[in-house]
Parts: C-alpha cells; sequence; structure tokens
C-alpha cells in the first residue's frame, strides 16, 4: 500500500456469537486482511441502533459494516432479522442524503467462515478506496456533545 | 416592582409559533400583566436598536423561534443571546431545524434557482436572482446572505431551554413562560415538556397490540381511517412511538398519524435514527425481498423521520459530491 493511497476508516460491528467469532478464527488461522477495519463487539447485530452508524459517519467512519449470525441462526432467535430490518430501512434514508449504498454494508458471516471475515474486510475496504472520503459538514457543537456524553 | 422583560423572535419559520402565542387567547392578557414585552417585531412595533439599547442581559427570557438560515437570522439570535439571561429554543424549527430544514437536501444555489427562476409560476426573463448587493439608480441596496445549510438554534448560539413542537402546545408556552419569570428556573438544557413518549398520553393507546406487526404501510390518504384503533395497528406510520409527549396526542385523536414535531425524549442524539428503528421494528418481513418491498412502501424515507430534525442530525445534511467539495474549497 502507498504513502499516498487513500486508506477509508470502516466501523465494524459484529454479533459475539457467529461474526466475531468468526474473526477471531480468521486470526487464528493467519489469514490477513486490510487493517481499515475496526470492529466493535456487540452482543447481536439486533443491537445496532441506527444511531450507531450515524455515528460512526459522524466521528469519520468512510463506511460501517454490520456481522451477524445467518438468518435462522441468531443466538436470539430473531436479533438478525430486526437488524435486516433497521439497516434496509436505514439504507433508504442514508441514500437520499447522498450517502452511497457501499457504505453501509450487511453481512451473515457464521462462526466457521473465518474466510469470510477475510474477503469482506478486503472487499469493502477496496470498494471505499475507490469511492474515496465521506464528507461530512457538522457543525462544531454536536462533536462536543456527543463527547459530553460518552 | 419593574416587570421582567421578555422578547419574542422569528428566525426561518412559518409563523405558526407567533400564532401559538396569540393562541394563548385570554392566558395572554395574564402572560402581559407578568412581564413587559420588550421585543416581538411580528406584533407590536420594535426596531432592532430598542434591543441594542438593553444592556446586557437585561432581558429574561428570549423566545426565539425558526431555524437560522440567514446572515440576519444569525445577527439578531447573537444580539439577543447577549441582552438575554435566559434564551428558550421555540418550536421545532429552533431546536431542531424543522420543516424549512429540510432544505439541507438541497444545494443553496438549486434552491434559488428553484424558487426564482424554474418554479411554474415565476416569470423571470432576466433570471434574476436575489443578491446581497444590487445597484440601483439611487444607491445600492443589499439583502442578507443566505447561507449554505439550515443551522438549528443551538448550532449557532448557546440555548438554556427547549419548548418543543409545530407550535408548541399552549398548555406548555404557559407554564414556560410562568416558570421562567416566577424565577423557578429549571436546570439548564431542560426540554419544558414531558420527558415520555407520545403513546402514553394517546387516546388510542388502550388499542395498541402487544405485539404489533405491520404488513403494509399505507399513507392516510389511501384508507379510510378507523378513528379509534392504534394507527400503526392500521399501517399508518405514525411516530408516536419515538416522539416526546405534550401536545396530548392532538394529531392522532385528530385521525392523522403523528409526524414527530416535539421531538425525541431524553437520551436520544437522533431523532430520525431512533423513529426508522421503531417503525422497522415493525415490519412484518423476514426474507429480503419482503423487507426490501416493505421499505419501498414507504414514500420519502427522509422526509418521513426526519421532517423535523434533519440539521439536528448526526449528518446534518445531504452529502455533497466530492467535486462539489472541492470546488467549495478553492472558492473563497
Amino acid at each position: 500500500m502507498s504513502e499516498h493511497q487513500f486508506q477509508p476508516k470502516i466501523v465494524a460491528f459484529f454479533c459475539t456469537w457467529c461474526t466475531y467469532t468468526a474473526a477471531d478464527l480468521t486470526g487464528i488461522s493467519r489469514l490477513t486482511y486490510a487493517p481499515n477495519v475496526r470492529v466493535i463487539r456487540l452482543m447481536c447485530s439486533g443491537r445496532v441502533d441506527p444511531q450507531f452508524v450515524l455515528a460512526a459517519f459522524h466521528h469519520g467512519a468512510d463506511g460501517v459494516l454490520i456481522g451477524g449470525c445467518h438468518p435462522g441462526d441468531c443466538h436470539y432467535q430473531e436479533g438478525n432479522y430486526k437488524a435486516r430490518r433497521r439497516i434496509e430501512l436505514l439504507r433508504a434514508v442514508l441514500r437520499d442524503l447522498g450517502v452511497e449504498d457501499q457504505r453501509l454494508r450487511l453481512e451473515w458471516i457464521s462462526a466457521s467462515e473465518g474466510e469470510k471475515v477475510q474477503r469482506v474486510c478486503n472487499e469493502m475496504t477496496e470498494e471505499l478506496r475507490k469511492l474515496g472520503p465521506l464528507r461530512l459538514e457538522r457543525p462544531q457543537h454536536q462533536a462536543a456533545a456527543l463527547a459530553g456524553e460518552a | 416592582m419593574t416587570k421582567p422583560k421578555v422578547a419574542f423572535y422569528w428566525c426561518a419559520s412559518c409563523g405558526g409559533c407567533e400564532e401559538a402565542v396569540v393562541d394563548l387567547g385570554e392566558d395572554l392578557l395574564a402572560v402581559a400583566e407578568l412581564v413587559e414585552i420588550a421585543f416581538w417585531p411580528v406584533a407590536l412595533d420594535f426596531k432592532r436598536q430598542d434591543v441594542e439599547a438593553l444592556e446586557d442581559g437585561e432581558l429574561a427570557a428570549a423566545f426565539i423561534n425558526g431555524a437560522v438560515r440567514t446572515s440576519e437570522q444569525e445577527e439578531m439570535a447573537r444580539l439577543l443571546r447577549r441582552k438575554s439571561a435566559a434564551v428558550v429554543a421555540f418550536g421545532s424549527c429552533a431546536i431542531l431545524g424543522g420543516v424549512p430544514g429540510l432544505a439541507n437536501l438541497y444545494e443553496s444555489q438549486d434552491i434559488l434557482d428553484t424558487a426564482y427562476r424554474e418554479a411554474p409560476s415565476v416569470q423571470n426573463d432576466d433570471g434574476t436572482l436575489p443578491a446581497e448587493e444590487s445597484r440601483v439608480a439611487g444607491g445600492t441596496l443589499t439583502l442578507p446572505a443566505f447561507s449554505a445549510s439550515v443551522r438549528t438554534l443551538d448550532q449557532v448560539i448557546d440555548v438554556d431551554y427547549y419548548l418543543p413542537g409545530c407550535p408548541p402546545p399552549t398548555g406548555l408556552i404557559t407554564s414556560a413562560v410562568t416558570a421562567l419569570v416566577g424565577g423557578k428556573l429549571p436546570e439548564k438544557g431542560t426540554v419544558l415538556a414531558p420527558d415520555v413518549a407520545l403513546c402514553s398520553e394517546c387516546p388510542r393507546a388502550a388499542t395498541k397490540p402487544d405485539k404489533l406487526l405491520v404488513t403494509a404501510f399505507r399513507r392516510p390518504h389511501q384508507q379510510l381511517i378507523d378513528p379509534d384503533l392504534c394507527l400503526l395497528a392500521q399501517g399508518l406510520i405514525c411516530l408516536g412511538p419515538a416522539t416526546r409527549a405534550g401536545c396530548a396526542a392532538a394529531c392522532p385523536g385528530g385521525n392523522m398519524p403523528c409526524t414527530g414535531c416535539m421531538g425525541p425524549t431524553s437520551g436520544v442524539v437522533d431523532y430520525g435514527a431512533k423513529a426508522l428503528s421503531a417503525i422497522a421494528s415493525l415490519l412484518d418481513a423476514d426474507g429480503e425481498d419482503e423487507v426490501t418491498a416493505r421499505v419501498a412502501e414507504i414514500a420519502d424515507p427522509v422526509g418521513t423521520f426526519y421532517r423535523y430534525s434533519l440539521p439536528a442530525s448526526l449528518l446534518h445534511r445531504r452529502v455533497r459530491p466530492a467535486a462539489r467539495h472541492e470546488e467549495e474549497e478553492v472558492a473563497p
């Protein structure tokens, strides 16, 4: 990777039961993937509040990746279905706000699919590199308000 | 004893908030007994110089409605901030950006072109647009600058209290004014309305099913609305579950779904995200195609979920394409 190449920042929300375990397997299997992805472990993809996605963009992420169990495999029965509904509706909103579809990706990755974590992370990094940075205009006060709440 | 002085001012708004003050009716007389109105351009003959002549902090409270779009609005907001002990953001536009905030979906040039050149009712053969300076016989005329985006009041000045609603319900206005002039000041940053969801005061609440699933979204004009049944249970997008109470559920009471003018309850950073999350959770769809079909039934998702809050949202406005950004950066 050249020094001058754009390095997208990707925030990933992985469910602890499937995708996070798969990401562990990726490491154990010594598969390397783009270091542009920052993983946040959640109990379930259904825990992803659309506010988390927007907050990631607000704080400078160029893309957000959400990983959950395959349909039918959710540890909590239907959390991943709720994630699918919320993310699809959020995507419709983001589209109208000028945020490209590629910046928000939802993937089902089971605990045994370490190589899928590698592939998805690499693909998304490449796509966002082509797309370029997400340039939001943020009124100053909001960054401060968010920091205050943390 | 001298009465505390208050000011009312409007920025980018429709005048409905001013109307809400007048709607106090006879209660307005009681308010006028308690306070001296030092500035209220829409109703009384005051000039900017009258405000400038006040001591800093001399106004007990300034009630400012409307979002901030022009340089004049920004100047007046800053002036009133300096002259006031407390500033109240009055109504959805001042607090969240309001309906005028949906202009953040467009570029300012596109807005001017549409309004002054392309609208079917406009005849403007020379293509003249409003300019900050126009030379005419006899001198130069000036207009306030039109900024690139709509901002909320607290994106421009420090705000002490928030009085939500489009417009704020009269009961909330009376209690806010009484509390402020009576010296019963709540904690700074308080939203002067109940901190519970609208469903708690909705007359239809009892008919809200325990497990609510929406098989198809419909718009109010597409069906006869049952006047008693929960609107969500009828497939209408009612934002009551995500919206603050305080309006006595005026819209659901009038057979229309809540559109969210009271804004979020405390703890919510981005109203639209929370509202869409609440609605999406109700979709009776599991497969990808089904979900896509349900989502496609929602006309104008941004206008539905961010009707009053786009400027206050985490994204603030529609993202400008990269090329446009670069043009702006080189522009002076």
